[in-house]
């Protein structure tokens, strides 16, 4: 066995489950806080990255453009938020369905409209283009460890906000007694605002991430809500914990997977059969996780308290 | 038969339209429309099938084009094999066992899906049947044999006795039999015992377990059911359209026919066909009214834009001013017109 | 008689709560046994624990000589218990009568059953309308369920609970929310049943309970404090004292 090879397929595993996370903490706050079910939350990421896009050409600096799409994507999200989100909160959750599939419609098609069919590439400043090698024969790119390293201090500075901060825990207060918040003098349409813009911002910070990897494109975020879908189920709808545990793993598996299932397939069959067969198993296996963990603990891992 | 009631007479008119207007499409020398009320009636029977979780359990499964998309490969696959050749024991034109292939996959798969699924209730089992729709889509796109993305061919449609599905015609009639006959099985099981238990359960399932009902278990046989109707409208679609692709299982196909379902109301024979009427004639009329704007703006810009692929555009704005304008949402309308 | 549910030894607690405390009691075949005990006492959760919907953390019910307690609420009402619900739960969306031939079906077998419709059976039809007209609701019988009155829901509830002919009636304060006339009624109604029905009823109100019971057992802070006929329970000096009130 390779080790090296494992090693690095590890870090690549744990930056997807980061920037799984960053989507799915959004959703999970937006749903745990607010009731709302927001499949247009995949949008979000896509917006992130195409602003990102524009803004790197714009500046010429991947960085600075980072540090502009974020507030533009909060402000998306605030928007999204006032006029759309607000007015459903007291409707069934079918017709938040509905109302956001038809938002990513909307989205999917304006974007399409501004940036074009084709996608995007964002090109990095030739700092972090490079490589970096952290031991012998470990050698990775420089912009992979940056995602990883903010991936795992944003994932901090959550925890921090929602454990040890007024607004978190108003946060946590307006997720099991909404009425109690309101009768303390708190302005609970704003703070439901905010957490939904900052739900965009994560969202979009993950887009904007993984933009110079994959490009931005038209339903990226079609894409990864699912999967994101995926994670929070596994985590327990509602639960930053859960999350950010099932978003690791996820990322895991579904890399891990990706790159050996075939070498493991080969060992029990032929090699032909093994090829033919590990990208199919490899595509399903975070379905096939879900499924067990469902079959064990209907509610997820970490069921939240609350409701 | 007694005297039928008003929504009885709605219902005739418009399913002998349906019965009277390709035909004569065909012989005005039409076939763009022929092909248009296909694919109506085609989305119709998976919306039949849709509509007895939705409708009556109470169910909102956001995974159904998952069926449509295995009764389709069900079509390809053995067709491309008995063309090019492999898998022998699969390999085959006969429209009977793709046929077949077709539901016993749909059903298997909805038994699988479904006892997992039903597990969890409301927006957990609506993530969760999104979820598995997407793994069918994974999975078929991983077939780099049958074109993955690129999707796959159908070179042969599945060849009946007496009656050949190459002709426009035909196949159309084949289909609007079968919708006919799939409203029939709707109507007969929801009213049924059976029925019964289910619609209960949709309104109270507390109770019906206090009652004896093991209502977990008829759920995941509506589920199946619902599942294999969906895969019998995805065997004509692969017929239909002789092209498949992963494309046909995305998620966003679930909430298109999702959307068809309650745009209908939930409650009669007709809705779905309605539902799916309303659907493809909203389509056609976003794409003439895009159209429409292109041939305005083209003096202006000096070209033309293509609008025409920008549907989406006012259908999702559509979408989002009737959730949040119709009194009590689109629950609401589905509950006023099934009264 | 014979004892048709024995409850032997139960308990259950929610975190550090003791809602249901070392409780044994039996109910025999064909009486009226009641349940009364001041609000909190425990008295639905001990009602939740009989028919399946909680399960208790120790303890066993034992109904016709089996064990049940490991029992699904499913696999209970096929036995023969069935639970009139304190706040009414009923399918609102549904017809009176379709209301109350559900539960008539519900001891016919499976209902996995797809052909024939469920409005054509005649023998669900007939039981569900004779069980309407015990309770004098004959007339709402085609009447969607969320058009009646609160206090037909309640009759309801009885309805449904005669036309499943289960052994064993759970009823979880028919009399809530009725005013004074409605309740006599029911209380006559429920008198007609005595010796055809077993009844365990949880009730507030305490003429009904003294007029309609032949055992009562007090529950207070989830424990049985006493049991016994209705002379006995109004002469107990512990019921006095702790449930009445009285010095």
């Amino acid at each position: 066995m390779d080790y090296t090879l494992l090693f690095l397929q590890v870090l690549n595993g744990v930056q997807l489950g980061l920037l799984l996370f960053l989507v799915a903490s959004g959703l999970t706050l937006v749903f745990g806080i607010l009731d709302f079910v927001n499949l247009a939350h995949g949008s979000l990421y896509m917006i992130g990255a195409f602003v990102c896009a524009s803004l790197t050409f714009l500046f010429g600096n991947f960085l600075l453009a980072v540090l502009v799409a974020l507030p533009i994507t909060g402000v998306v999200g605030f928007v999204i938020e006032r006029v759309v989100a607000r007015n459903l909160y007291d409707k069934d959750h079918l017709d938040h369905v509905l109302a956001t599939f038809g938002l990513i419609l909307v989205i999917d098609t304006l974007t399409q409209i501004i940036w074009g069919v084709e996608g995007i590439a964002v090109p990095l400043p030739a700092w972090l283009d490079g490589q970096v090698q952290l031991f012998e024969g470990a050698v990775i790119p420089s912009f992979r460890l940056l995602i990883i390293g903010s991936g795992l201090s944003v994932a901090a500075g959550l925890f921090w906000l929602v454990n040890y901060t007024r607004l978190g825990m108003l946060i946590r207060a307006g997720a099991s007694n909404r009425t109690m918040v309101s009768a303390l003098g708190i302005d609970i349409q704003t703070l439901f605002a905010l957490v939904f813009a900052l739900g965009a911002m994560l969202a979009g910070l993950a887009g904007m991430l993984i933009s110079p990897i994959t490009e931005a494109s038209i339903g990226m975020g079609n894409q990864i809500i699912i999967t994101t879908f995926v994670v929070i189920i596994v985590g327990g709808i509602g639960s930053m914990k859960g999350a950010f545990i099932a978003a690791i793993i996820i990322g895991l598996i579904d890399t891990l997977g990706r790159s050996f299932l075939a070498d493991i397939f080969g060992l029990v069959m032929s090699a032909d059969a093994a090829s033919t067969a590990a990208p199919a198993v490899s595509g399903m296996m975070i379905f096939i996780l879900m499924a067990v963990v469902l079959a064990l603990k209907p509610q997820g891992l970490f069921p939240p308290k609350v409701r | 038969m007694g005297r039928l009631s008003a929504i009885g007479w709605v219902t005739l008119v418009f399913m002998l339209a349906l019965a009277i207007l390709p035909p004569i499409f065909m012989w005005t020398g039409q076939p763009f429309y022929v092909d248009l009320t296909t694919r109506l009636v085609v989305l119709a029977i998976a919306a039949v099938g849709l509509n007895i979780l939705l409708g009556f359990g109470g169910l909102v499964s956001f995974g159904h084009a998952a069926f449509i998309g295995i009764g389709a490969y069900a079509v390809g696959i053995p067709a491309y094999h008995a063309t090019w050749g492999g898998m022998d024991f699969i390999a085959s034109y006969n429209g009977f066992f793709q046929l077949a292939l077709a539901l016993a996959a749909s059903a298997l798969f909805a038994l699988v899906t479904g006892a997992i699924a039903l597990r969890t209730k409301g927006v957990y089992f609506l993530m969760i049947t999104m979820a598995f729709g997407q793994m069918a889509y994974y999975f078929f796109l991983s077939l780099d044999i049958y074109g993955g993305d690129d999707g796959l061919t159908i070179d042969v449609r599945s060849e009946l006795p007496l009656i050949s599905l190459d002709n426009p015609l035909t196949l159309y009639l084949v289909a609007y039999v079968s919708l006919v006959v799939a409203m029939f099985i709707k109507h007969t099981l929801v009213n049924s015992r059976f029925g019964m238990v289910l619609q209960g359960a949709k309104g109270n399932n507390e109770r019906m377990v206090t009652l004896g009902f093991n209502t977990y278990k008829y759920q995941l046989v509506a589920y199946v059911i619902s599942g294999s109707i969906a895969g019998y409208a995805g065997f004509l679609l692969g017929n239909f359209t002789t092209f498949i692709s992963p494309d046909m299982l995305d998620w966003t196909r679930s909430g298109e026919l999702m959307f068809m379902v309650i745009l209908g109301g939930a409650s009669t024979v007709l809705g779905p066909v309605l539902g799916s009427s309303i659907f493809i004639l909203i389509e056609e009329v976003l794409k003439g009214v895009m159209g429409w704007f292109d041939g305005l703006l083209e003096p202006l810009i000096g070209r033309e834009l293509g609008l025409e692929v920008y549907w989406h555009l006012p259908f999702g704005l559509m979408l989002i001013f009737v959730v949040l304008f119709v009194r009590g949402g689109l629950m609401g309308l589905l509950k006023r017109r099934g009264k | 008689m014979v004892a048709l549910l024995k409850i032997d030894a139960l308990c259950k607690s929610f975190g550090g709560v003791t809602a249901t405390d070392d409780v044994s009691l039996t109910v025999e075949a064909g009486e009226i046994h009641a349940i009364i005990g001041p609000n909190g006492a425990g008295k639905t959760t001990l009602v939740a624990q009989l028919c399946g919907a909680l399960k208790p953390d120790s303890g066993t019910v034992t109904f016709k000589g089996a064990n049940i307690t490991n029992r699904a609420a499913h696999a209970r009402a096929r036995l023969g218990i069935t639970r009139s619900f304190q706040i009414t739960s009923l399918v609102m969306s549904m017809s009176v009568l379709d209301n109350v031939a559900l539960a008539v079906q519900a001891q016919d077998g499976h209902s996995f059953r797809f052909l024939k419709p469920a409005r054509k059976i005649k023998h669900l039809r007939d039981e569900a309308m004779e069980s309407l007209r015990m309770v004098g609701l004959r007339r709402r019988a085609n009447d969607l369920t969320s058009e009646l009155s609160h206090g037909e829901h309640r009759q309801m509830e009885i309805a449904i609970a005669l036309a499943s002919r289960a052994q064993l009636m759970l009823l979880d304060e028919p009399m809530a929310g009725l005013g004074p006339e409605e309740s006599g009624n029911l209380v006559t109604f429920l008198k007609t049943l005595k010796g055809e029905r077993t009844i365990l009823l949880i009730e507030h109100d305490m003429d009904a309970v003294f007029a309609l019971a032949d055992r009562i057992s007090v529950l207070v802070y989830g424990r049985i404090i006493a049991t016994g006929t209705p002379d006995e329970i109004r002469s107990n000096d512990d019921v006095r004292h702790a449930y009445l009130g009285e010095e």
